[in-house]
């Protein structure tokens, strides 16, 4: 009835895990307690769960890539900590069963459901406002989108109290992730959990892809497009590229684990090197799809804060586009120990250096627009020019890697890790959290509180560095990554440096949730309400309109004459909303719970393949089925927003500016 | 399937967008074409690894696979003649056709079905070799992306019956599901070719 699954599946011998499930317990029935005493179930219903608004989509996004943020992070802490005391005898406090499950989910979490649940929040966030659209080009697969991931990570969750994670690293390497050496549920989970999300991701991608071609305002060409839009273009192009290569690699080592195949087993012809070859063809663009984006918001970031237009546009574009293409031919990197040869193993080392040249011209770009700018130190400046030191030392330690001859000496050492989060969290993370500061008051109409927003840089930006230095030194120590404990007393104190960092990154997250407490707070306040839309004098389209903007976004699409679409319009005197016009009835997608009951479906499904309660299985397939056909014979999809509503909305904002430049 | 509910005609008539979802689908069909071509990779690195078990010469008839393969071309056509009719605004006529493209399609995945089942009764499954997997995967997957073609053809013939008039929404979804079925044609040629040809040459 129940397949695999027995009462001994529960962890109920570990008490950190029963003591983190009470506690999730009591956090859930207080949240669904508060959403119940306040009667805000309709609401919540109605206006997220099943919108197809981009902009509540956005919001649903980050939220999830919160939540993410706190489960990898705990599971980071908890690593940093047991490497801090086991040492010289002492086991520490998590067993190599647990502990091997606690990197595996850090890992994936942090990739899957942090960094990309992040940057496509983002996307959906800023896209459709800066090229002047009404929404994405499919709001419904939008809404799909989201669920998609979300059940992906609820699926990675329920693994930590229903059976347990995978045990062998964040990518799952044959031969150690097949059925032979891993017999348990941990990487069913984790395959299940990525094909699942990888869905969502994969739409996201065509969605945002095809949004940009086919839904510019009038007058937006290609080199008239912000940068941001750029880097979500070059990133979806990438997705499409390199996310089927994923699920096939997932799939075909799910097939070894379901059906006894041979691609990556060690008996009857498989073989490993297939799976890295594929997984490291997804994994490599993957790092250009999260950093792009971040690349993008310091593009829109620096220039605002700089008082001048962004240095060197095209070739920012063109930069963008060089490492879209580069992105797609350095794979090997990631296992030039693997023995392909020197020759191959030259061309990619050479291709790997050669990413640093358009890197490097977007580095400058960014200092050159400071250059003679009026820059003013807003909370958003501090993790752009924190992340343009930070990165280029990623950057230049990777270039380090990208030597055959060095990689063979740091291959696998605590050196790469330091390399990969010096890269990601001083480049995709601060990038991220400087897009979040920056847009925030758009998606809600207030600012973020600047003094907690720099008290969470300093913390995040100087903890990163006694986190993240120290592991350099371990690496060239001969240190691996993975270990359980060790005994070599010269690594010690470099862990003890490197927890105490961890504390400082907790800190600074401490920091962060203060200043949403305080922008929530305070939200009122004159200062930090924004009654004009335009909170920082800014310089693309999604500033035109008001904060949070309308449903439709723009009661008349505007014109796009200039880069900086609005900056232009504020310096020609020109009206971008063009107030006062007479407005046409607005045609607008209705909302749908479909997309709710396809991950509804998608979550019962994955849990059932995972435990083989085959039952289940057919109920989550045909269910899925059925919602889909279901849907594609909705005919009560789209509706009309009456010209009135749209003019009676139109005004209320007009009145709000006059009366803001009246004071 | 279902992917219509879009915005560029909701810009309305002062845009004039085209509705994205047949560029929308044929994108999607890109990424699909990416799945297949690593399947292809993964059959040629794959492809001599028999572990001791048969390989494609001693497996693969050529009479069913002939007749495979007619069935899936002329479904094509098939196909091209509802779309003809669908221009036409003829009801009736598309689903017709639709039900003639549904027979034959179901007449290919059940002669892959028996295939299939023939190759696993003497005990040459997908678990056999990593060449036996790799083909059963890349056949399977082909054979896999017809029948939802098959399900979608069907909701396609309930959704027409009983209407007059083919409006643009439905006409859409004729096309995507149209450039469906030809790519699902295309990847078949090349499956015949590289998979069964050159595995028997």
């Amino acid at each position: 009835m129940l397949g695999r699954f027995s009462l001994a599946d529960l962890p109920l011998d570990v008490p950190i895990l029963v003591g983190t499930f009470v506690g999730v317990v009591i956090v859930g029935i207080a949240v669904l307690g508060l959403i119940t005493y306040y009667g805000k179930w309709g609401y919540l219903w109605k206006e997220w769960l099943i919108s197809v608004d981009h902009k509540r989509l956005a919001v649903m996004y980050i939220v999830l890539a919160l939540v993410a943020l706190f489960r990898g992070f705990a599971d980071a802490i908890m690593m940093r900590t047991q490497l801090a005391l086991a040492y010289a005898g002492n086991p520490g406090y998590l067993p190599p069963h647990h502990y091997d499950q606690v990197f595996s989910a850090h890992g994936t979490i942090m990739i899957f459901f942090l960094a990309m649940a992040f940057m496509t929040g983002l996307f959906n966030l800023v896209v459709p406002l800066q090229i002047g659209a009404r929404d994405v080009a499919f709001p419904f697969l939008n809404n799909l989108s989201f669920w998609m991931t979300a059940v992906g990570f609820i699926l990675v969750n329920v693994s930590l109290f229903i059976g347990e994670f995978s045990q062998c690293g964040w990518l799952a390497y044959p031969p150690l992730s097949e059925t032979q050496f891993s017999p348990g549920v941990g990487v069913d989970y984790y395959i299940i959990a990525l094909q699942i999300a990888g869905v969502g991701t994969l739409l996201t991608g065509v969605n945002f892809f095809v949004t940009i071609i086919k839904m510019r305002a009038p007058g937006m060409t290609m080199m008239k497009m912000p940068v941001f839009t750029w880097t979500a273009f070059c990133a979806s192009i990438l997705i499409m590229l390199a996310f089927p290569v994923l699920t096939v690699a997932l799939a075909l080592l799910g097939l070894d684990r379901y059906l006894g195949m041979h691609f990556f087993t060690n008996d009857g012809g498989g073989n490993q090197m297939l799976y890295l070859s594929l997984i490291w063809t997804w994994g490599h663009p993957e790092v250009y799809i999260l950093i792009l984006p971040a690349f993008g918001v310091f593009s829109e970031v620096v220039p605002t804060f700089s008082r001048k237009p962004l240095f060197g546009y095209s070739t920012m574009v063109y930069a963008t586009c060089a490492i879209l293409v580069l992105s797609l031919v350095v794979w090997l990197h990631h296992f030039f120990t693997m023995g392909a040869g020197a020759n191959v193993n030259a061309f990619f080392g050479i291709a790997t250096m050669i990413i640093s040249i358009p890197t490097g011209v977007k580095l400058f770009n960014w200092l050159f627009t400071m250059y003679k700018g009026r820059v003013e130190f807003h909370a958003t400046m501090y993790w752009a020019v924190g992340f343009m030191i930070t990165f280029t030392i990623g950057g230049m330690t990777g270039v380090m890697m990208a030597i055959p001859a060095a990689d063979f000496v740091l291959h696998n050492s605590l050196f790469l890790i330091a390399h990969f989060h010096n890269v990601i969290i001083g480049g995709v993370y601060f990038g991220y959290v400087c897009g979040m500061n920056f847009w925030f008051p758009k998606a809600f109409g207030f600012k973020l509180n600047e003094a907690w927003g720099k008290r969470a840089f300093w913390l995040w930006c100087v903890g990163f560095y006694f986190a993240f230095m120290p592991l350099y030194v371990l690496g060239f120590q001969g240190m691996t990554r993975r270990l359980n404990h060790y005994d070599n007393p010269d690594w010690h104190p470099w862990l003890l440096v490197a927890e105490v960092g961890a504390v400082m990154i907790l800190l600074g997250i401490v920091c962060q949730l203060m200043q949403l407490y305080v922008s929530v707070r305070d939200r009122n306040l004159p200062e930090n309400i924004d009654v004009t839309g335009d909170p920082w004098n800014a310089r693309s389209l999604e500033w035109s309109t008001s904060s949070p903007p309308p449903v439709y976004n723009f009661a008349i699409v505007p014109h796009v004459h200039e880069l900086d679409a609005y900056f232009h319009d504020k310096e020609n005197g020109i009206d971008t909303r063009r107030a006062g016009s007479s407005y046409a009835p607005i045609h607008m997608p209705k909302n749908t719970s479909a997309g709710l009951w396809c991950g509804l479906f998608s979550l019962i499904l994955g849990f059932a393949l995972v435990w083989y309660i085959w039952w289940a299985v057919v109920i989550g397939l045909v269910g899925l089925v059925a919602t889909v056909i279901l849907r594609s014979a909705d005919k009560d999809i789209d509706y009309y927003i009456p010209a009135e509503e749209v003019a009676r909305i139109e005004n209320e904002h007009s009145r709000k500016l006059m009366a803001q430049a009246a004071e | 399937m279902a992917h219509d509910t879009t915005l560029a005609d909701a810009h309305g008539h002062d845009e004039h967008h085209e509705s994205p979802v047949v560029f929308g689908f044929w994108v999607y069909l890109m990424t699909d074409c990416i799945i297949f071509g690593t399947l292809f990779g993964v059959f040629a690195v794959l492809h001599n690894q028999f572990a001791g078990g048969p390989s494609g010469k001693d497996l693969f008839e050529m009479s069913t696979l002939g007749l495979e393969t007619a069935l899936l071309l002329i479904s094509s056509i098939t196909y091209g003649f509802g779309m003809i009719a669908a221009h036409k605004g003829k009801v009736n006529p598309v689903i017709l056709w639709l039900g003639v493209t549904f027979l034959l399609g179901l007449g290919f995945v059940g002669l892959e079905v028996s295939e299939f089942r023939g190759l696993i009764a003497e005990g040459n499954g997908p678990d056999r070799s990593a060449f036996l997997s790799a083909f059963f995967t890349l056949v399977s997957t082909h054979g896999l992306h017809v029948t939802c073609g098959l399900i979608w053809i069907v909701t396609l013939m309930v959704q027409l019956a009983g209407t007059t008039t083919i409006p643009e929404r439905m006409m859409n979804k004729l096309t995507c599901l149209s450039l469906f079925w030809h790519f699902l044609d295309i990847v078949w040629i090349c499956v015949f070719t590289y998979v069964y040809l050159a595995s028997m040459i």
